[in-house]
This record gives C-alpha cells, structure tokens and sequence, in this order.
C-alpha cells in the first residue's frame, strides 16, 4: 500500500518552513498543557507587582508615582523569567530522547530549537499583556503614543527572542532539566541588580556601578521612558546595541552547542 | 548490503568506545548486536544513524553515507532510543500525526497512518487521552509506532524491551514480527539473549568496542559446544555400567543420576544409545538433548583474556 504512493520529498525551503511550524506547534502545544509553568509565569509577575506596589513601594521615591516606575520593571522580570524557563523545556527534550528522535528525522537541525524559541516568544508576549493590563487595573498610567508603545513592544520582543535563544543552547548544554532551572533562578535575580525596583543612585557605589552597566538597566530605562515619558538619554541605543549583541551571541551559542551535540 | 559498516573507530576521552566495528546487514534481515553494559552497542546505532559522527571508518546505509549524506541516511532510517520518546502532554494520536508531518508525508497521509498504527500496536482505545496518563508498556509501543510512521527501510531499536513487563515483551516482539515479515530491515540492541534468539537472522557479538563474534544463533551456539545427550538412570548404582558401554565420550553428570555425551542431534545416534544402554540393561527414566544456549555463547565468548600482572616497580 504504501508502494503505490509518491516518495516523500525531504529538504528545500518549503518543507523546512512546514517543519518549524510543526516543531513551533508543538512547543506551543506542549505550554498551553503544562499548567504549572504558565500560571507560574503570570502569578508570580502579579504577585511581585503587588508586593513592590503596595508593601515596600510606600518606602521607595522615586520622583512619582512609583507604580508607573516599577511596572516596566516588573514586565522585564517576568519575561526574563519566562523566557529562561524554555533552558528547561530543551533540557527535557534533551533528556527524554526526543531530541535524538527528532535529529534521526529528514529535517534541518535549526527547527528544533526554534520550535522552542518561538514558543518562547509567544508564551512571554501574552503573560506580558496580562501583566501590563493587571498593572492598569492596579492604577498603572502610561502616555504613551501609538509609535512609543510599538518601540517598546520591539525593544521587549528582541529582549525575549535573545534570551530565549540563551536559553535554549544551556538547554542543551545543561546536563538535567534541574541544572537548566539554574538559568531561570538567575533571569529572577538579576532584575534586582538594575534599575528595575529601585533607582540605581541609591545602591552602593561597586552595585551601582554593576546595575548601570548590566544589560537589563538600559533596556528598563528605555521601556520606562517609552511608556511613562522619564528621560531615556543614550539608554536607547546602549539597550538596542546590547539586544542585537546578545541575540546574535545568543543564536550562534544555541547552533554551536546543538551541533557540538551532534559531532559528539 | 542495505546496511555496511567499516572499521568504526570512535573515541571518547581517550577511550576507543569503537575500535574497529565491521557490520553487513542484507535488505529484509534482523541484526541483534548483542552484549554487555558499556561494549559500544548504543555508540553503534548513533553512528549508522547520524546522531554521532565516527572518529574512523565509514557506514552506508541504503546507500547514503552516514558523514556525507545524514539527510540521506535520515530519509531511509527510523531511530527508536533506549527510552520513550514520546511527549505526555500530547495524546498519542498527537504524537504519530507530529512525527508523520516530520516525515513530509503531508496532513491527510500522516492521520491516515496514525490511525492505522494505533490499531495495530493496540492502543486505538487510548488515541486520545495525554501520552502521561499511559502505562510503560503502551507508551514503548507508541514510541514504536512513531518510528514506523514513515515506513522506513531501516528500523534501528536501542533495547526495544528493556524494563518492560513479560506482556509487553510480547506485544512489542509481534510488532517486530510483523514489522519483519512485511520485509523492513531491523537493528537491534539487546542485553537479552532470548531476544536475540527469538528476533534475529544473525547476531553480532560486540565486547569492549569489537566485534568478538558472529553468525546466525544456531552457528554461534555450535561454535561453543554442539548438542549434548544427557541420560537420567532409574538407579545412580547402573552409572558405571551405562559409561562403559558408552566409551570414552561419555561423562558423569553434575547429578549421579545421569551421564553425558556429545551428540550430533540425530534420531539415529539417539537410537544407537539408547540400543546398547538397553543391551547392557540399564534402565531409564528419560533422555534429554540440551542445545547450549545464547547464554552459554554470550559468557564464554565475552570472558576476557585474564589481563597482564602489573609489572612491579
């Protein structure tokens, strides 16, 4: 029965395309089931926002109302986090054999950790509308313009692709899905090292100095401008140049560790 | 050969987990590679299915070398690991209908396949519920079935059956009996001689990363002995007279009712013996033919050569 059928045609753009959609499904798929992550992944941005809003933000000046410094904070927390947690969904990947299964199939080997990246992607943009909207009920209060909203979402976007890209190749680095845990430990902490709950003059002159030049500062100062109208100064540019550094960094470690995988 | 295997060398660390695999696998026949933890079974079937690139030597697989052409290779193989891999949070129609669109075989083609594979392994009833609420048996057979979505010339099985109930066995062996008959080249590893003896034409030996012995099961089990006659005596006291009339090829056995000899497994010979035990009156209780086993093969071709005392300092 199957000889009286045509060959399957493997290779070319249009079955590699069909085959990221597939893997992109997938890892979609597999997320919206995995109820655990994802209310983690919105509850835990929520409850942050309500502790710095409501507990410690009484104590915090920051030269206005300080849900309107915090929230952008809060949305880079949460993506960071969320994004990290894909290192965990390689890992799993990785340990059940369902890498090795899939590298056994007639497709390109990219597909792979882009079903997952793009899966990523998805997964932090919409926890991120829930976050941003709850931040509004809560009496969060941008001005910003049509332009600056689409600035923000692009800066937000390549922030999420470059550190879902990371990600994925300490996925596949990582020897079990608990070490790959390690990545979204750091991705929660390293928010506090910034600007992100409070301003950066207030840490000690050594943090201070660490906060203003880590990657997420710039990228906190720029949303917080676009959104809520602060000065945004350079911190555009140094967060634009930072982004498209790490995504390019990022997208060569993810291929390099996943071929080494493969040599191996 | 659809499968062929030269000189295979890799090395990890220092340690040549390969040193010098040969393999030929005639289209349409079942290869066991059998041996102990560690020999470089699993290393085997990475390489002839892309997943590692050998240090040394060359593999051809329907054709397509396993370095030059991996997509090749991948467009004729199917690889199933020593675990599921299967994903819980899809349901198993899910799963094949995934692995079918991976394999280019477009939309209606890839469902018309899952479900006909469903029905085969069995798991028609469960198609729709998450792979997580599965059993360990039914969960190999889908990642079985997953494998055959493309009906692939090549099927490699890293320990099919490993960790798996008596009846999933079973179920998981008819499959690749079936699998087998309509012509589908295997590979397997194993760690269970009745496997091999049950599943293979031929069976390949590997101990340390070498091919240490080879042949179809039969052959393997002549090399280490051919059949033996063992003689059960109604009372231990004829044993003296049942070995002299035997000669000298005759032997005690481990209980003192019974004798051994060599056989060559003929009625013939089995009638001359039982003539002249019933000549010199001896009397018995039954005789039985024991055929050395893929046990007896498996330890006595991987007992190691006893390694050199370190030359004292």
């Amino acid at each position: 029965m199957t000889t009286a059928l045509a060959a399957p045609v493997h290779g070319g753009l249009r079955n590699a395309a069909g085959d990221a959609l597939t893997l992109i499904g997938r890892c979609i798929r597999l997320t919206r089931r995995d109820a655990d992550t994802l209310v983690m992944s919105i509850v835990l941005p929520l409850l942050m926002m309500m502790l710095f809003v409501f507990v410690f933000g009484g104590a915090i000046t920051t030269g206005g109302a300080y849900i309107d410094y915090v929230v952008p904070g809060i949305v880079l927390l949460c993506t960071g986090y969320g994004a990290a947690s894909t290192a965990m969904s390689v890992a799993a990947d990785t340990e059940s054999g369902m890498v090795d299964r899939l590298r056994s199939l007639p497709i390109p080997g990219w597909t792979v950790l882009t079903g997952h990246v793009v899966a990523s992607v998805t997964r932090n943009a919409l926890s991120t509308a829930v976050v941003v909207t709850a931040a509004v009920l809560m009496g969060f209060r941008p001005d910003a313009g049509p332009g600056e909203w689409l600035l923000a979402v692009g800066l937000l976007l390549l922030y999420v692709l470059a550190l879902s890209w990371s990600a994925a190749g300490l996925g596949v680095l990582a020897s079990s899905v608990e070490s790959a845990s390690a990545f979204s430990f750091a991705m929660l902490f390293l928010p506090y090292l910034s600007s992100a709950f409070v301003p950066t003059e207030s840490m000690p002159a050594v943090l201070q100095a660490v906060a203003d030049h880590q990657p997420i500062t710039p990228v906190i100062e720029t949303v917080r401008g676009l959104l809520t109208g602060t000065p945004i100064g350079d911190a555009g540019w140094v967060a634009l140049g930072w982004c498209t550094g790490l995504l390019a960094a990022a997208a060569t470690f993810a291929s390099w560790a996943f071929r080494r995988t493969t040599r191996d | 050969m659809i499968v062929e295997a030269v000189g295979l060398v890799k090395t990890y660390g220092g340690r040549r987990v390969l040193d010098g695999v040969d393999l030929h696998v005639p289209e349409g026949s079942v290869l066991a590679l059998l041996g102990p933890n560690g020999a470089g079974k699993t290393t085997t079937v990475r390489v002839l299915s892309t997943l590692t690139r050998p240090d040394g030597g060359s593999a051809r697989i329907a054709g397509h070398d396993v370095v030059r052409d991996p997509v090749g290779v991948r467009a004729a193989i199917s690889l199933t690991g020593q675990f599921a891999a299967v994903d819980d949070r899809q349901t198993g129609r899910e799963n094949l209908v995934m692995l079918g669109r991976l394999a280019h075989l477009g939309r209606a083609r890839a469902r018309q396949r899952a479900g006909e594979l469903l029905e085969r392994f069995d798991l028609g009833d469960a198609a729709h519920r998450r792979v997580g609420e599965w059993s360990g048996g039914m969960r190999r057979r889908l990642d079985l079935a997953m494998s055959l979505i493309s009906a692939p010339r090549v099927v490699f099985l890293d320990e099919p059956t490993t960790g798996l109930d008596p009846a999933s066995r079973a179920t998981t062996w008819d499959a690749i009996g079936e699998l087998v008959a309509a012509g589908t080249t295997l590979v397997l590893t194993t760690q269970y001689l009745e496997e091999a003896d049950r599943l293979a034409d031929r069976v390949v030996l590997i101990d340390a990363g070498r091919v240490s012995a080879e042949g179809t099961p039969d052959a393997l089990k002549t090399q280490v002995g051919g059949e033996r006659l063992v003689v059960h005596l109604l009372d231990p006291a004829d044993r003296a007279a049942a070995l002299s009339v035997l000669g000298s090829v005759g032997s005690s056995g481990a209980d003192p009712h019974t004798v051994e000899l060599p056989s060559d497994g003929s009625a013939e010979h089995l009638r001359q013996v039982l003539d002249r035990l019933h000549v010199a009156d001896v009397r018995l209780t039954r005789v039985s033919a024991h055929r050395p086993t893929l046990d007896d093969v498996f330890l006595t071709l991987t007992a190691r050569a006893p390694q050199p005392a370190p030359v004292p300092a």
